[in-house]
């Protein structure tokens, strides 16, 4: 048992903070932030030419890097901490993932090599509900004679309006649940595809809504085998579950940065003529705030040890949904409990533009709710736990 | 990262699995599950004797050296080891004190003549030891012991006077490891002596306090000259406060995995309580009972960052600091759902005068653990000063 980096999952991370400190300032985010895009296209190529950060998780059979779910959490604390703006977790969390988890050996070869290669992509799954499970698809699919026909509105789907490669997952007339459902590639240049950018409360994180209206695609655009349509609930479950530790990830970061720039920020402001970080009150906070961060990281590691195995096989995989519900669920509570502190103890000045303690609070916040929030992800371990038979009796 | 133990490792913890499958039966059976935290008063002879049984199969202080008659069990190993014993339902340990504190401590500060005296009645399960740190004016400032100890020019003996108070099972033990003044001019950590305290003798008087459980768990032990050989010192004359903290860091949480197979326990039967009394479709509790399960989990996740995360001298990572302030927290919650989920039933007792259920009994214990082995408000002073650089609290 090792349950700690590597050398090498240190320098994967250490490289990724120095590389963020740089190129995803205070003044960088700032600047991408308030555009529709949201972020600067000509740093994602980089982020994709020169680090490789798409190609991390995905097998070198199609030009991955090979590297596991671990390196790949290591890095989304990172863009958490430097509230990186950026359609990594659209493209490589949503999209890759989607591709791995459902495209036949053909899709994954064709796919994945562009999306390693700076083509961005999302997923759309969710229509307007409050649900963040397989029963949240509401658009439709049917086959037609040389293909399938989609209609339907998703909503809240990141970095939807700008990603060129959408998938889209919809059901089968009057299905339920997980039954029915089909993930589709559908490219930018569709007809009767329509996204409209949703501004949001959180600017690092940017929203679309999608129509398809009578939108016809051809056969392969369905991910997976023909025969095994509408089969792909239990694959959307999954990549729900391995998006959520990626968020839970960015969630560590904002917990930790929001204690970071708190302490770092008592130990200057000086009142009843002493630094606040010598006040007990405060002090106790700063305490709080790392139980919380470490525990969610705690949390985090596991998940991510298993989403490895669970996309690579292992006898770990099996817990993949209960470890993303555990992860999503503290991770979410503890990034808003430290932002949240976090704007108490710089004062005054935490409630202004200026600080970037409020950016945190945003951005946890719309972690939070993305992919089921900490009372959903409760419920989830609920129900294992209280609706099966009562034992021992 | 890697999270699965060896083939070895496995076997090892077959081992574990099968010689307690095949011991704690008969005589033994009846303490499953017993004699844990906030339940020590009960079985106490019979643990004694589950003690010896224990060093018959060769399962005391495995984590000593070969050389004082362990193991020499890994890390992993204990912790395999502790988890195991707790998941068969082994009863608390009487031995605990001396296994986790006297002997790593004898061993890295004592002199030969101390070890050869001491560590073969742990081993055996003959000799149970208690701890002397706390004073009526020394709790969380636990410099600030007063207990004198002076040594007799004649003699050369130590005699040792003052109180020690919440000596947590001083009335079942043999002998008891006191920090006193060497130095009665000193304050603070300064010119304290570490002292390895025979308690039977004239000098010493061990009294009972009764706590909020109706039990009696903890004591006052008044020490009015109580005699202690000079060879009984360990560690020179001032050495006491390195001494006393280099003990405190030795346990390194190898224990807490077999804890976590307790609160396990208890929150299973919280879990088939709800299900049988419907607490299980209150949306309210249904909530909380995940954020225990939740908590839990990641208390285990915690311990095992904690245990591979450290230096090679056994020293840990800043993280481990968060470590009892979080399963302190948890505990604490646990009790009031416990109580919660068992609704009104809640307040009836086991029976007259006063015999709480387990769930009960957990409640209430459960509010110690916040306090003893470091308050939770002194864990956040620790955890804010040593990992987060914050200004150090002024004494007074
Ligand atoms: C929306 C808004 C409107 C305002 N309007 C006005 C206005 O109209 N006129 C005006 O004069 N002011 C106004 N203020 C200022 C407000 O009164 C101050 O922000 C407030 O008194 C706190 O002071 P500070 O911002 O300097 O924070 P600080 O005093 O620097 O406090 C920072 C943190 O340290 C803590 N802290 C400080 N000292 C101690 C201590 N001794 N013990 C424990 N903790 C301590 C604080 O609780 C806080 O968490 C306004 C502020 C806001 C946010
Ligand atoms: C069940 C149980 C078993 C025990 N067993 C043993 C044993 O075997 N051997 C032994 O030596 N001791 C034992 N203890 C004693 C235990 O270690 C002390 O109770 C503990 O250290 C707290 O000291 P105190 O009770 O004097 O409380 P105090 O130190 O008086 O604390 C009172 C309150 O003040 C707070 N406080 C104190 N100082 C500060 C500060 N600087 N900043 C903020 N808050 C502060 C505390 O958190 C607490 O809330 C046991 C205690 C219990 C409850």
């Amino acid at each position: 048992m090792e349950f700690s980096f590597t050398e090498e999952q240190q320098m994967i991370r250490d490289t990724a903070r120095s590389f963020l400190a740089e190129v995803s300032s205070s003044a960088a985010v700032r600047g991408v932030m308030g555009s529709e895009l949201g972020y600067d296209p000509d740093l994602w190529q980089r982020v994709c030419k020169e680090l490789y950060w798409p190609a991390m998780h995905i097998p070198e059979a199609y030009g991955g890097l090979g590297l596991g779910y671990v390196e790949l959490v290591a890095t989304l604390e990172e863009m958490g901490k430097h509230l990186f703006c950026s359609p990594f977790f659209s493209t490589v969390c949503l999209g890759a993932n989607a591709v791995l988890l459902a495209g036949t050996e053909t899709q994954k070869q064709q796919i994945l090599p562009q999306l390693i290669d700076g083509v961005t992509a999302s997923v759309a799954y969710t229509g307007a509900s409050r649900r963040s499970d397989c029963a949240s698809v509401e658009g439709i699919w049917e086959r037609t004679a040389d293909g399938y026909r989609l209609d339907g509105y998703w909503r809240y789907i990141p970095n939807g309006h700008s990603a060129d490669v959408l998938i889209v997952a919809a059901r089968t007339p009057f299905s339920t649940g997980p039954d029915g459902i089909s993930l589709f590639v559908v490219p930018s240049d569709t007809p009767g595809l329509e996204r409209n950018y949703l501004p949001t409360m959180d600017e690092t994180r940017k929203q679309a809504e999608v129509y398809l209206r009578d939108v016809f695609l051809p056969e392969d655009a369905l991910l997976g085998e023909a025969d095994q349509a509408g089969q792909s609930g239990e694959c959307l479950e999954k990549l729900i579950a391995l998006a959520a530790i990626a968020v839970a990830a960015d969630q560590v970061g904002v917990a930790q940065e929001s204690l970071d720039s708190s302490v770092a920020y008592m130990q200057e402001r000086v009142q009843f003529g002493r630094v606040i970080a010598s006040y007990q009150a405060l002090k106790h906070k700063a305490a709080d705030m790392m139980l919380k961060a470490e525990a969610a990281r705690s949390a985090l590691y596991y998940a991510a040890c298993v989403a490895d195995e669970a996309l690579r096989g292992g006898p770990l995989g099996e817990e993949l949904l209960e470890a993303a519900s555990i992860a999503k669920a503290y991770c979410s509570d503890a990034a808003f409990f430290n932002a949240g502190c976090g704007i108490q103890l710089h004062g005054g000045v935490g409630f202004t533009e200026e600080y970037d303690i409020q950016l945190f609070f945003k951005r946890a916040k719309s972690a939070e709710t993305l992919l089921g929030n900490a009372a959903w992800h409760r419920e989830i371990i609920a129900s294992q736990l209280l609706d099966g038979e009562v034992m021992g009796l | 990262m890697k999270l699965s133990f060896s083939a070895q490792d496995e076997t090892f913890r077959e081992e574990v699995a099968t010689w307690m499958g095949e011991n704690l039966t008969g005589e033994f059976a009846q303490m499953r599950y017993r004699g844990g935290p906030g339940d020590e008063h009960v079985f106490v002879e019979e643990r004694k004797a589950w003690e010896r049984k224990l060093h018959g199969g060769g399962w005391t202080c495995i984590g000593w050296p070969e050389a004082y008659g362990g193991r020499g069990a890994t890390i992993e190993q204990q912790v395999i080891f502790n988890e195991e014993y707790a998941r068969a339902g082994g009863p608390g340990r009487m031995g605990h004190i001396g296994e986790t504190l006297t002997g790593p401590t004898l061993i890295a500060y004592g002199t030969d003549e101390q070890r050869e005296r001491y560590l073969p009645g742990i081993l055996r399960g003959e000799d149970f030891w208690c701890q002397g740190y706390s004073e009526p004016s020394a709790g969380s400032d636990l410099a600030n012991v007063k207990t004198r100890a002076i040594k007799d020019k004649d003699s050369g003996q130590w005699k040792i006077s003052g109180q020690k108070v919440w000596t947590s099972l001083a009335h079942e033990s043999e002998y008891c490891f006191v920090i006193a003044r060497t130095d009665s001019e000193s304050v603070g950590n300064k010119g304290l002596g570490f002292f390895l305290v025979t308690l039977d003798q004239p000098g010493v008087d061990i009294r009972p306090i009764q706590q909020m459980t109706g039990t009696s768990e903890f004591n006052e032990v008044f020490f009015d000259e109580a005699v202690c050989a000079d060879s009984d010192l360990v560690g020179a004359p001032g050495d006491g406060w390195k001494v006393a903290m280099g003990l405190l860091g030795f346990e390194r949480g190898v224990s807490t995995l077999g804890q976590q197979m307790l609160f396990q326990n208890e929150l299973d039967e919280i879990v088939r309580l709800a299900k049988v009394n419907g607490a299980s479709q209150d949306p309210a509790l249904r909530q909380r009972i995940a954020d225990a399960h939740i908590g839990l989990r990641i208390m285990r996740y915690n311990s095992m960052r904690m245990l591979s995360g450290g230096g090679d001298d056994g020293s840990l990572q800043k993280e481990a600091m968060i470590y009892k302030l979080y399963w302190s927290s948890w505990h604490r919650n646990l009790g009031k759902l416990a109580m919660d989920v068992m609704g009104p039933e809640s307040e009836v007792l086991d029976a007259a005068p006063y015999e709480l259920s387990r769930l009960q009994a957990m409640y209430l214990f459960t509010r110690a653990d916040t306090i003893y082995g470091g308050t939770n408000q002194i864990q956040r002073n620790i955890i804010a000063e040593r990992a987060l650089g914050m200004p150090r609290e002024p004494r007074g």
